[in-house]
């Protein structure tokens, strides 16, 4: 049996850790006075598994994408590796973002889509094609190397995202609802699917979403957000050996964990009424 | 009969069939409206007069034929490089855009027939002033259309071009130029139209005469001539270069976006 890679980082480490991610009071309002998100402070670990939990509009897509470097903190800092995102290379660390569509080339077959990044990086061509292929074959989708992505279910094409996405060999994954638009069993593959990635690569994994049981059922850690104004309340640690099988979604354990984040999410939505109320 | 029955359900032999069978008996009511009604050729001519008089003068009107489509392919050319370069040079600045779009407007809406003269004034050669007033007519849509096509990007597509640190040239070339293709050829259909209609209205204008003379001089010189079953098997042949034309673009429409634009995904 392989220990679970966060603990065993969080256990084994005799120097001083390099955080993954440090997002130091960053927070975003919006020209026209949106807050979308208060002042945070979030700290994430090499090799750990994280959650963003909330409902809509709490901020948790503002937050990853601030992360990545798509969007500007109106004020504070974030850190990967120590190093702004913009300086990323020089941690000789990358970061993949995975998008809540599919986000594909339709005109590009499933390789050249896998192939992009390479290709805009200036990787040779020989080289690519090998990395290309062995990132299809970790979703398991060796043999539509040369299909369409609308030839391909929703769920393919989530796989063939997740591929481009790991065809950089990234060290940070941060994914933003990827799985939200598909069917619940599509989502309990892809789910499982994630986590055997995250232990065989040693990645650390940044994700959004809105579903309790998914977040649950992932994560080493659930960071829940509230809305109006986005603030993250709670942090909270599943502390469940991996690997995680589907049987785990039956267990009180996980009922409970399920339980206690309902409970603070309703808590949390019960104070923005009252603040509207006021 | 089982294959001839199946030839009939496949969709391609039916996209063909059918209209030509609309066109069968539309021709056989012309031609028994003009019997039974005893219309005079100089009104209206049979449709079978029509294609014998285009068989006896295939010599004239042939030659005029070649020229009237030699005046709009070039001009359709002309029209497509320039209208896709500004285009480039549109989507390069807001600033650009918004300061050079309503001239590109103006050329849009002054109508050609009134431009005309002035560009046969100018430009001496009379093939070139020609082409440049078909030019002028198809140049306006492959503008708009492919400057909209070069705007509409996936955002999140642009944004993981962004986070990739894509260069200028390389998200035009991989992102921009592609999303673009269905609406710029949506463009160049409208505009290989267009470029055959202001062929026709720019030799009306220009009445060229002598040798090289195109389909709109032989209306005029056969409606001057009460030559009407001439002036028919001539507008029949400005039908027929139109038609081509748009079959042209429809098939390299499909050989471009065959593959993966919803507009030419076949439905059955």
């Amino acid at each position: 049996m392989r220990e679970p890679p966060a603990d065993t980082l969080r256990a084994g480490a005799s120097t001083p850790e390099v955080p993954a991610i440090e997002v130091l009071s960053a927070h975003k309002t919006y020209p026209n006075g949106t807050v979308a998100l208060q002042p945070v402070d979030l700290t994430v670990q090499e090799g750990e598994f994280v959650t963003l939990l909330g409902p809509s509009g709490c901020g948790k897509s503002t937050l990853l994408k601030m992360v990545a470097g798509l969007l500007e903190p109106t004020d504070g800092r974030l850190l990967l590796w120590r190093k702004p995102v913009t300086a990323l290379e020089e941690s000789r660390r990358k970061l993949a973002f995975v998008f809540q569509a599919p986000t594909l080339m339709p005109w590009a077959t499933v390789a050249s889509n896998v192939r992009l990044p390479l290709d805009l990086a200036g990787v040779a061509r020989a080289q690519a094609e090998g990395r290309v292929a062995e990132a299809l074959a970790l979703v398991g989708l060796s043999k539509f190397a040369s299909a369409l992505p609308r030839n391909l279910s929703g769920g393919m094409q989530m796989r063939v995202s997740i591929a481009r996405s790991l065809v950089v060999q990234p060290n940070l994954l941060l994914m933003d609802e990827p799985f939200g638009a598909l069917d619940e069993i599509t989502r309990h593959k892809l789910d499982a699917d994630l986590l055997e990635l995250w232990r065989t690569k040693k990645l650390t994994v940044v994700f959004v979403t809105h579903s309790i049981h998914e977040a649950v059922f992932l994560s080493t850690r659930v960071v829940m957000m509230a809305a109006r104004p986005g603030r993250i309340t709670e942090d909270v640690l599943i502390d469940e050996p991996y690997p995680r099988s589907p049987d785990f979604m039956v267990t009180a354990r996980f009922a409970q964990y399920a339980k206690h984040l309902q409970d603070s999410l309703l808590r949390a939505s019960q104070d923005t009424t009252e603040d509207a109320a006021s | 009969m089982k294959p001839a029955t199946a030839l009939l359900a496949s969709h391609r032999v039916q996209r063909v069939l059918y209209p030509a069978a609309v066109l069968l008996v539309l021709l056989a009511v012309w031609q028994a409206l003009v019997i039974g009604f005893k219309l005079p050729p100089y009104l209206v001519p049979t449709p079978v007069l029509m294609f014998e008089t285009l068989a006896t003068e295939w010599q004239s009107l042939g030659g005029s034929l070649l020229v009237t489509l030699k005046i709009t392919l070039l001009s359709f050319i002309a029209a497509t490089v320039a209208g896709v370069l500004i285009s480039f040079l549109f989507v390069q600045s807001r600033v650009i855009e918004t300061a050079l779009f309503p001239y590109a407007v103006l050329l849009q809406v002054t109508p050609i027939v009134a431009v005309a003269p002035l560009i046969i004034i100018w430009v001496k050669n009379p093939t070139a002033s020609l082409v440049l007033c078909a030019a002028l007519v198809a140049l306006f849509p492959i503008i708009s259309n492919t400057t909209l096509g070069l705007r509409s990007i996936d955002p999140d597509l642009q944004s993981y071009f962004e986070m990739n640190r894509a260069s200028r040239l390389q998200t035009l070339a991989r992102l921009r130029i592609p999303s673009a293709l269905p609406y710029f050829f949506g463009g160049l259909r409208i505009s290989s139209g267009l470029a055959l209609i202001g062929a026709v209205v720019a030799e009306f204008v220009a009445g060229t005469g002598g040798a090289a003379t195109g389909l709109a001089y032989q209306i005029m010189m056969a409606g001057y001539q009460l030559n009407i079953p001439r002036m028919f098997a001539a507008l029949l042949l400005i039908s027929l270069a139109g038609i081509g034309l748009f079959a042209l673009m429809a098939w390299l429409t499909k050989l471009a976006l065959g593959g993966w634009h919803a507009s030419e995904l076949a439905r059955d």
